[in-house]
């Protein structure tokens, strides 16, 4: 049995699908990504397997449980994180975290080490509306997971985050699941998913486009890898002449090779010590995105 | 049990930090009972500065305590007869009271209406003093006497009339903001969901905050009534203490227009604006800052229709007019009621997101 098991599930807004017929299944211990653009509906998706919202139609089942409406057994074996920070007004950190212990009926002590291992125990004294957006959704996670919870749901940790804030909270992230917890996240960042997730499900509007680990997403395009050096290594049509090369030009950036044997392509390019400025991009999710929506993404 | 305590802690320190929170809850209100309590509690009213035109006989011919009671009332300075029209044209201008002469056997007094009040003393006093001097020249013994006898304690200041009414709308506001501010507040950052996810029953936060909320005005109480009574001379009788359940039952009324004004609202500052659009208003329509015995009958219609002002004529009856225990159950069943409704239609009306 499946930490959560989602079948056909519709979540519609006068005429507006939010969530148009999705299904899946999320592993105990899994790492699950929602990855979708704003107003993909990951949020509403999230809202509903926690049973914050009764389903038009479909059906949750979250831990073997329905969880709406409010099934308070549920409750204590679950951990949220919301998009918000949802924090009581002008308590500081510690206060917060030890508020949400007692909440939960644990020991204000479990509070502490979650401080601790969230890095927050320097900045216990300040108030939560005066720490950084990074330090901010670190005691949000810390709070979520304060009562140990099976599952944990976050709903865009990184998000308004400058780029090393989210890295840095990467870290944290990816050793939530490591003792066995299970982790649904959400995010706009392609990057984020796969760095840190088992499995994603890429949604947009309302519905569930691709599924299946990162890896597995992207070996599934078969797209060709970029290879790029600086000019005046090779001409062009040296370069075409490349065994495994299918095409290759001249950009701004430089030399341009497009292979799907990257191996052989870079063997026979260090042989003429021709990698000066070399790049190698293979694709990402962001193909994959823009393989099944036939767009760019834009988070 | 825990998870009440902490919830309710977390209320209270939240309030206790919000300098604005304390500030209208406490210190404003306080600002009003020093205003009323402190500068209008002065009922002694100064003498009436008259100028006389000459000599004035019959006032200078009153018997001696006769004319030491007139000097107490009156502060005379006499002007030549050249000066009267000059004298006149001051208590025009409203820089003197009175202007008096005497022309044979008629006083004659000349002075403004501006001040009634001033104006109906003047008279009373001057014709009483007429009255006195005719009687004596006849010889005779009056054969009547006025014995006058307030009907209130003698002790009644006004500080006892504005205590229990700025009490009445210091809780009116601090349990409305607070109901509302906390509602829409939680419902923005999304706390409300963040709590409907934790395992703590909805009764257990809905007790936390109410119990906060009382907390917040007792502590009100006890500042109006003890600074009431030590720095204005406040006189509490005997069945005061009702003012204690009062004062839940208050807070309890007020909550509910402030969870109203919470679920009607979609932010914050509108939930806030919205309670002291409800507060303000009915606290002058309930007699907090001046007493309504003279408004007419409709507004003392409405006046009956708004729960602060059974709130505040409870707490008059059993915090200063000494009526017993019983005279505070009726008010409350009311704010009782207006609570009940109140929270229906809040209830009816609240959605948990802002959307």
């Amino acid at each position: 049995m499946g930490a959560v098991d989602v079948a056909e599930l519709v979540m519609a807004y006068g005429d507006f699908r939010a969530v148009d017929g999705i299904s899946f299944e999320v592993g105990e211990g899994e790492f699950f990504g929602i990855l979708g653009p704003n107003g993909a509906g990951k949020t509403t998706t999230l809202e509903l397997i926690e049973g914050l919202r009764k389903p038009a139609s479909g059906s949750v089942r979250l831990l073997g449980e329905v969880p709406w409406p409010r099934n308070s057994g549920l409750l204590p074996r679950i951990g949220v994180q919301l998009q918000a920070s949802a924090f009581f007004e002008r308590l500081d950190a510690r206060e917060q975290i030890h508020t949400f212990a007692s909440m939960y009926g644990v020991s204000t002590a479990r509070g502490d080490e979650w401080l601790e291992r969230v890095g927050l125990t320097e900045k216990a004294g300040v108030a939560a509306e005066k720490l950084s957006g990074g330090q901010a959704q670190r005691l949000a996670i810390a709070c979520a997971l304060v009562h140990d919870p099976e599952v944990v749901f976050l709903d865009e940790p990184t998000a308004a985050l400058d780029p090393q804030a989210r890295r840095n909270l990467w870290d944290l992230l990816s050793g939530l699941n490591d003792d066995g917890r299970t982790v649904i996240l959400t995010t706009h960042y392609m990057d984020e998913a796969e760095v840190l997730c088992d499995r994603v499900a890429i949604m947009d509007h309302g519905k569930i486009l691709k599924l299946g680990s990162p890896a597995e997403l992207i070996r599934g395009l078969d797209a060709p890898v970029r290879i790029t050096i600086a000019d005046a290594q090779l001409s062009v049509a040296e370069a075409g002449r490349i065994a495994g090369v299918d095409d290759a030009s001249e950009e701004a950036a430089g030399l341009v090779l497009t292979t799907r044997r990257p191996a052989d392509v870079l063997t026979a390019l260090a042989g003429g010590d021709q990698l000066d400025g070399l790049q190698v991009k293979a694709a990402t999710l962001e193909d994959v995105f823009l393989d099944v929506t036939g767009r760019e993404y834009r988070a | 049990m825990k998870a009440f305590k902490a919830i309710a802690v977390a209320i209270l320190k939240g309030f206790v930090r919000d300098k604005a929170s304390v500030f209208f809850a406490i210190v404003f209100p306080l600002m009003f009972l020093v205003l009323f309590g402190g500068i209008f509690n002065n009922t002694e009213s100064s003498p009436v500065e008259t100028k006389s035109v000459g000599e004035v006989a019959l006032i200078d011919g009153l018997p001696k305590d006769a004319k030491e009671a007139f000097d107490e009332s009156f502060d005379v300075e006499q002007v030549d007869a050249a000066d009267r029209d000059d004298a006149i044209a001051e208590v025009r201008k409203g820089d003197l009271d009175l202007v008096l002469e005497q022309d044979g056997d008629t006083l004659v007094a000349h002075y403004t209406q501006t001040d009634q009040v001033k104006a109906a003393t003047i008279r009373g006093v001057l014709q009483a003093f007429v009255d006195g001097t005719n009687v004596a020249v006849t010889g005779q013994e009056p054969k009547f006497s006025l014995q006058a006898e307030s009907v209130e304690d003698d002790s009644m200041q006004m500080i006892d009339f504005v205590t229990p009414g700025l009490l009445g709308w210091a809780i009116a506001m601090s349990a409305a903001f607070g109901a509302a501010a906390t509602l829409n507040g939680w419902r923005t950052t999304k706390l409300l969901r963040r709590i409907q996810l934790s395992p703590v029953p909805t009764g257990v936060v809905v007790g936390a905050r109410v119990v906060a909320t009382m907390l917040i005005a007792l502590v009100q109480t006890a500042i109006f009534l003890g600074l009431g009574t030590v720095a204005f001379g406040l006189n509490l009788t005997g069945s005061w203490w009702m003012s204690v359940p009062l004062v839940m039952c208050g807070t309890l009324c007020f909550l509910a227009v402030g969870l109203l004004s919470g679920a009607v609202a979609k932010t914050t500052e509108g939930a806030v604006n919205m309670a002291n659009f409800l507060v303000l208003p009915m606290a002058f329509l309930s007699g907090s800052f001046f007493p309504l015995d003279s408004a007419p009958g409709w507004l003392q219609v409405i006046s009956k229709a708004m729960p602060l002002r059974h709130l505040n004529d409870g707490m008059l009856d059993v915090m200063v007019r000494g009526e017993g225990p019983a005279a505070a159950l009726v008010p409350m069943g009311i704010l009782l009621v207006f609570a009940a409704v109140l929270t229906a239609i809040a209830a009816k009306l609240f959605r948990w997101d802002t959307v």
